[in-house]
């Protein structure tokens, strides 16, 4: 994608960057609770 | 009747002892070359190609694997975990010994090693990041040695210089959290200065945030993968303690592991967002980057989680090594892969056997002080005048 | 050590009028190099390959004798680089354009306005003089190679062989001559015009005129002018630069700034790392007390009321041990005064 000035290149990858941040924040914090669950069903 | 060649059989030639000793010997005939012949003689270094192996591996990766000492004494007395207790001095011994042999490994890459100290002495570069770099190192060199020296003290009877320095535990601590942060980060910052020769896969703003998380993931995962190492090999040398918390040790590193492998991932995918770099990743290097990415960060990260979450120690234990592996993938790449990538092959390096056999040397040295050390002092056990209360 | 507030007060007053002194306030700073700085202005459709500049500048700087006589043509035959014993090469590329001629061109160090060499070295062996040469100061290298890496031009090249002495080998712009006026080795040497020495303004109003004359004849761009933030030697070309393996896309950011952020960032670690570690500590102690308060409470608890439970057992037993007693008392006397009535009776 060509892009002819910074700011039209910034608008691009930053609202990118913005779904990528809300992705991770909810990715992070559901991988918490996977990790902190143990398999209690496997436990004798 | 007392034979010294009985006591030389029996005691000294054991294969670990023959083995080291080659390559100690072979490493004395190295070191000849290297100043009598120069760097010529032994590497495979150019004019394009002024930092090789010594560097990439003995620098890059030797500071990010003795990540173990600032991670474990952070966790410990910063935020107070103190059933890691018994990894604190493995960790700083593996540590202090990590740098040491940096800055022995720097002696034989640098031109004039006796000028080390000028930068310091002589006339300081503050522009440098190689400066941060130096300065960094060699203070936390010194921390590093003043956090082990309570083991040596114990061995030695010294009881007021170990009392002294166990005072001294938690701004030893802070002060080593702060020095790693800022030397982690800039040996990836170094990088920062050739934007034109750092394929952009690897090239970010972002390559100091790159280096310190990989450094806390690298320190979690040789203290997981050395444990297990000196757990199979010095075991008698254990006390109760250290065999009952090990496997807190494992689990609760490897559970850090995997969450901070997890925001390594995603820092990493930013770094290309935040470039719009997506069009590299269907290129030959980009292949390369999604092997590093997805088969030494993304699936370590989903074994170390496995394995904590069925209790699962044997694969926690591979997770390490395979994380291990992967920091030395890493800091490869950076260095020596993704570096000069615009250069045709000709032009490219590889290192030479000398250079190679100079680092397994260096290594060896480590792993014959660590045994030495281990096997003598309280590292591994509490020194029974010094027995702390355990709940 | 301890402090007045009087004496604390005035401390604080002195630093801050200090600070405010020495603040230039809060524009972006802008930085224009130093004036009459000199510079080569390099046309490469004047070069004729003749490698007499090589020859110049071999033998003002004293390098050893080349392997090949600098009147050798043949060596333009494959692409060279700086080496520890060249401080420049000329190059040829292969023949193009209408007339079907080859290119020549020389390369060595451009003398950047600012150095990434500089930038790099942790001892400062480098340095942008006023004159428009960066200097290399062989008495405090230490021999890292970092500048190598550094620059962005691939020209410090590296004594490998020296095993104690090695030095880092570039191109000093004549240093000494120019200082007393001379030319460089090289400009003085070439026998065309393919080589102009002058001040940096002069030679960028000179390539711009010869640009404008002769639009047909250049590609409309001074290599240098604005590349690394720019650069003490200056090139024109007939055909574009990537042709003749000249890097187009180095971008004008000068190479200090490329690692000032990171470094910007050193001073914040050190200042609040020490606040944000002590008050993990603090709350982490501060978990670990309530916790084991809590812990203290129950036990405290449990005890009392173990404590509470055998005493109301023991009250319990005892009431009991004292009911059966009485009843036991009470079934032996009335057992006592049935005995006796029944003697009584019996009588």
């Amino acid at each position: 994608m060509d892009f002819s000035t910074l700011q039209d290149f910034y608008t691009y990858t930053k609202g990118i960057a913005y779904v990528l941040i809300v992705l991770t924040l909810i990715g992070m914090a559901g991988f918490w609770l996977y990790l902190t669950d143990q398999e209690n069903d496997d436990e004798e | 009747m007392f034979k010294l060649s009985d006591v030389i059989n029996r005691s000294l030639l054991t294969p670990f002892n023959i083995i080291a000793g080659i390559i100690l010997f072979i490493g004395l005939i190295i070191t000849a070359l290297r100043f009598t012949g120069g760097l010529a003689a032994v590497t495979n270094l150019s004019d394009y190609n002024p930092w090789g192996l010594w560097i990439g591996f003995d620098l890059l990766c030797g500071v990010a694997l003795a990540a173990g000492g600032y991670v474990t004494s952070a966790a410990v007395y910063i935020f107070g975990m103190k059933k890691y207790h018994s990894a604190v001095r493995p960790a700083i011994l593996t540590g202090f010994l990590g740098y040491a042999l940096v800055v022995l490994a720097l002696n034989y890459d640098v031109g004039r090693p006796w000028r080390l100290p000028y930068p310091f002495a002589v006339q300081a570069g503050t522009t440098s990041v190689l400066f941060e770099v130096g300065a960094c190192v060699l203070l936390y060199l010194v921390v590093l040695f003043i956090e082990f020296t309570p083991a040596a003290s114990e061995w030695l009877g010294l009881k007021r210089a170990r009392n002294l320095v166990v005072r001294l535990t938690m701004l030893l601590t802070i002060l080593g959290v702060i020095l790693s942060t800022l030397h982690q980060s800039s040996l990836g910052a170094l990088f920062l200065i050739a934007p034109s020769k750092l394929h952009p896969l690897w090239y970010s703003q972002y390559i100091p945030v790159f280096f310190f998380i990989s450094s806390i993931i690298a320190g979690l995962s040789m203290v997981i993968f050395e444990g297990t190492l000196t757990h199979r090999y010095f075991a008698e040398k254990m006390d109760e303690a250290h065999l009952r918390e090990k496997e807190d040790v494992v689990f609760g590193f490897g559970k850090a592991a995997s969450f901070v492998l997890a925001a390594y991932f995603a820092v990493k995918v930013f770094g290309i967002a935040m470039d719009d770099n997506w069009r590299y990743l269907s290129t030959s290097y980009g292949a390369w980057f999604l092997v590093e990415l997805l088969g030494f960060v993304a699936l370590p990260c989903l074994l170390y989680a496995a394995g904590v979450r069925e209790k699962n120690i044997r694969l926690i234990k591979w997770a390490a090594a395979w994380t291990v592996l992967g920091i030395v993938v890493n800091r490869f790449n950076v260095c020596l892969v993704a570096f000069n990538w615009h250069l045709p092959s000709s032009e490219r390096y590889f290192p030479s056997w000398m250079e190679i056999g100079l680092s397994i040397f260096i290594v060896t040295v480590g792993v014959v002080a660590f045994k030495f050390i281990v096997t003598t002092m309280p590292v591994l056990y509490e020194h029974p005048s010094y027995k702390t209360p355990h709940p | 050590m301890s402090v007045s507030r009087r004496g604390f007060l005035a401390w604080m007053g002195a630093a801050g009028i200090t600070a405010l002194g020495s603040q230039a306030g809060a524009t972006p700073r802008h930085f224009k190099g130093y004036p009459q700085s000199l510079c080569v202005l390099h046309d490469i459709t004047l070069c004729i390959g003749c490698r007499s500049c090589e020859a110049g500048c071999n033998k003002v700087n004293e390098l050893p004798p080349p392997a090949v006589p600098f009147t050798d043509l043949s060596v333009l035959d494959k692409k060279r680089r700086t080496t520890a014993k060249t401080y420049t090469v000329v190059n040829k590329t292969a023949a193009s354009g209408q007339e079907k001629k080859p290119i020549f061109f020389k390369t060595q160090c451009n003398h950047c306005l600012e150095p990434a060499c500089a930038s790099a070295c942790f001892v400062r062996a480098f340095t942008k003089t006023k004159e428009g040469s960066v200097t290399y100061d062989a008495s405090v290298c230490v021999g890292c190679r970092y500048c190598m890496i550094a620059c962005p031009f691939e020209i410090p090249t590296y004594e490998y062989e020296e095993p104690l002495t090695p030095r880092i080998m570039k191109c000093t712009f004549c240093h000494p001559r120019v200082t007393k006026g001379l030319l460089p080795g090289c400009v003085e040497a070439c026998p065309t015009e393919a080589l102009s020495f002058g001040k940096r303004e002069d030679m960028l109003k000179l390539a711009r005129e010869r640009i404008n004359k002769y639009p047909g004849r250049y590609v409309d761009h001074i290599y240098g002018e604005t590349e690394m933030g720019g650069t003490s030697w200056l090139y024109l070309s007939g055909v574009p630069f990537r042709n003749l393996g000249m890097r187009e896309d180095l971008g004008t950011t000068p190479a200090p700034e490329l690692t000032s952020g990171a470094l910007a960032t050193v001073p914040m670690v050190a200042a609040l790392w020490p606040v944000l570690l002590t008050g993990i500590y603090a709350l982490s102690k501060r978990r670990e007390k309530i916790l084991s308060g809590d812990k203290q409470n129950a036990l405290a608890q449990a005890v009392a009321e173990a404590n509470a439970k055998s005493q109301a057992a023991l009250t319990a037993a005892m009431d009991k041990a004292k009911r059966e007693k009485e009843e036991a008392v009470q079934k032996a006397v009335k057992a006592a005064l049935e005995q006796s009535a029944k003697k009584t009776q019996e009588q």
